[in-house]
Order: C-alpha cells, then structure tokens, then sequence
C-alpha cells in the first residue's frame, strides 16, 4: 500500500483512494524496476534507476490504466551533499485520467542515461538543456549540443558549484575587430541582502545565537 | 527646430517676427530660385530630421520601443522610420538585456550599419547589465561591444523617456562640426 506524503486531498475521500489505488497500480506495472512509489505533495512519485529509465516510461505509457503518454517536461536537481548528486526528473501527463505523475532518478556525476528521444520526440531539446545545464550525458541522443549558453562556453551553469559570474566575460576588441572572452572582472563583489529569502536564507540557527550578540553589533 | 535667432541662439516662437523671416526666405526662392545656408548647418539639419532606427529589440525594453513607434507617441513625427536592414539605418536602438551569445551579432548589425551612425542604449540592461549584471550570461553593458551616444535609464524606459532620449541624440548631432577643418 503506498503512503500519503502531503496531498491537499481529504484522507479516505474518493479521491485519495483512487490515487494511492494509481499508485499501487504503478508499483505492480513497474514491478522489480521499482526503487520507491509515493503520493508527494499530491502526485505519485516513483523513484527508479536511471538505467531502468525508458523501459519504465513504455511501461507507463502502454499501460491502459495507467496511460501516461504525454511528456510534459524533463530537467535535473542538484543536490550536491549527495553521493548521487543528480536527480532527473520526468514530469509525465495522462489525459485519460487527467492525472500527473512524476518519475525520478538518481543520477552521479558522470553517469550516463538513456535518451529518450526515442520514446518522446518532446525530450530531444529538454535533453540538450539538461546537458547544457548540468553536464548529465544522454546516450543514444541523435545531436547532443549545447542548447542555450554561447559557443564554445565552458561549465555547467546550474550545477550548484558554478560560480554565479561564470568564468568568462566578452568585450569587443578593436585590434581583432571581433568580440572576444575574456577573465571576469567584477569592479563590485557581488553582494546579497535578501537575508530572509525561503531559497536561501535562515540557514544560520539565529536562536541559537547568546544573548548579548545584538547589543554587541550596535557598538 | 523651428527657427532660430541667431543673436539669442533661442527659437522664435510663431507670431509676425516668424512670419517676417519665412516670407524673405520665401520671396528669396521665388525671385532668385536659391537660398544659402552653412553646409554643415544644413547636414546635420538632415541627419537630426531623418534618424532612422535600427530594429534590435531584444527583450521588454523592445515594448516600450513599440510604444514610442506607435500611434500615441509616433516617433515619425521627428522622422524616424523603423528600418528593418542596418544598411538603411542612422541609429541603432540596444533596446534590452545583450547576452554574450548576442554579443558578436550586435556588433556584426553596428558593422553594417553605414557611416555616420549612432547607437543608443535603452534601459539598464543596455547601460550596465542591470538585474543581470553578475549573470555568467550577459554583457554588463553594450558600451563593451558598440560605442554609445546616448544611454536611456530606466527598468524599462518609458516611451516619452526614450523619445526624449532620442531628442538628446539629435541634440548631439546637429552640435557636430561635420565638416573638418584644419
């Protein structure tokens, strides 16, 4: 029986009962390719290999229950505390059931992924960003480039260990009459006042500060 | 530009004086079919009445450039005529944020733009990278790629503001010496 991780919906309700019954569903179609299945935040969560990753989504997709055949979207998280740094996501539609799941897999840095361009012409470009982006190489994609930074641009930007700036910075040289890179020269560090931002902020136990410590920064 | 005196290097405001000038012009031409005037007085006359921008919008500031384009502003009435070529074109608009993948592009556009041209940077983007200007992706700046003449502030500039922007740059023109003497 799956869990109910956080759904708005009324516990026991009609509802409910029918997407944690979706989820049983999904776990017995998946099967031993099944690493987890939850309801998070309202959705069913299945967690997979990577590997196991286009075998899982034909089986979602053929199921006449199931029948998620859409590929809304697909992109990556890095959580980079992790051993498996990299979470690929797979954000599926059905429009018979007018239900979305989400699929996940862990993914190392360096590890290779099926494509699934053969399965969803939708995930070519979605494949290229997240390569672009985050470095995580599709095998089997039919013209992995990179899809938004420059030519020739080096790094993956959305990785959580690239620098905000980048590297590089381009400036048009009169000598060369051409636009050429450069090193980053800031004049003014970057500074951040959103102290209280949900992203970024609180991540200092300010409780845990001794008293006297405000009067202390007055002086 | 109306008129100018030249004693008090100010415009004549419409009335008999204006009328008095327009009429000796006038009877000039008709009785000896020529009038005279300083060359580069007369250049830069043309250059300020017929800028003609270059489409580059390239993010919401291109909006605002619309709007000053559009009926309620109406940029033609200083004679400004969007331009879909560079080869047509006296001035070039950086109307929003330059991406370093646009960098090489801007510049190929200024390029082929024919002398004498004017670049104008709209909006803080254009100006200093702005909101982006610690991006790994943006220029902090097109003053990096093309010479600028005028920069508009502004997140994003109003219509009036670029328009007035534009005023500046025709400003700048017709103090130009475009004739060189030694």
């Amino acid at each position: 029986m799956t869990e109910n991780h956080g759904s708005d919906l009324p516990a026991g309700g009609e509802k409910e009962t029918a997407l944690l019954a979706m989820a049983d569903h999904i776990a017995d179609v998946v099967d031993k390719m099944l690493v987890s299945c939850a309801v998070v935040r309202g959705e069913i969560e299945l967690r997979v290999n990577p590997a196991d990753v286009p075998q899982v989504l034909t089986l979602l997709r053929g199921d006449r229950q199931a029948a998620f055949n859409q590929l809304i979207d697909l992109t990556a998280v890095d959580y980079p505390e992790r051993e498996s740094r990299f979470d690929m996501v797979y954000l599926l539609l059905s429009m018979d059931n007018n239900r979305r799941m989400r699929l996940v897999a862990a993914v190392a840095a360096g590890q290779v992924v099926p494509s699934v361009t053969g399965l969803f012409m939708a995930a070519n470009w979605a494949e290229r960003e997240v390569w672009d982006m985050f470095g995580i190489f599709f095998a089997g994609h039919p013209d992995l480039r990179r899809l938004l930074t420059d030519y020739g641009f080096e790094g993956h930007p959305l990785r959580k260990d690239f620098p905000l700036t980048g590297h590089v910075e381009v400036r048009y040289d009169d000598n060369q009459r051409r636009v050429v890179n450069g090193p980053v020269h800031l004049v003014q560090e970057f500074r951040d006042f959103d102290f209280l931002s949900p992203w970024e902020g609180m991540q200092t136990q300010i409780a845990e500060k001794p008293a006297g410590d405000d009067a202390e920064q007055k002086g | 530009m109306g008129i100018m005196d030249p004693a008090k290097a100010a415009p004549i405001p419409p009335g008999t004086d204006q009328d008095a000038i327009l009429r000796a012009v006038g009877d000039e031409i008709t009785n000896r079919g020529f009038v005279i005037a300083k060359a580069d007085k007369l250049f830069n006359w043309a250059r300020s009445g017929s800028l003609w921008p270059m489409t580059f919008g390239l993010a919401c500031c291109a909006v605002e450039m619309m709007h000053s384009a559009a009926s309620r502003y109406d940029m033609d009435r200083y004679g400004m005529l969007f331009r879909p070529s560079p080869r047509q074109s006296d001035v070039m608009i950086v109307a929003g944020t330059l991406t370093n993948k646009m960098a090489p592009a801007l510049r190929r556009v200024y390029d082929q733009m024919p002398e004498p041209r004017w670049v104008l940077s709209m909006g803080s983007c254009a100006n200093g990278g702005g909101y982006y200007h610690y991006s790994y992706a943006v220029v902090r700046g097109c003053d990096r790629i093309v010479p600028v003449d005028v920069y508009v502030p502004g997140c994003p500039p109003t219509a009036e503001a670029l328009i007035y922007g534009l005023l500046q740059l025709q400003k700048k023109i017709r103090r130009t010496a475009t004739i060189a003497r030694s």
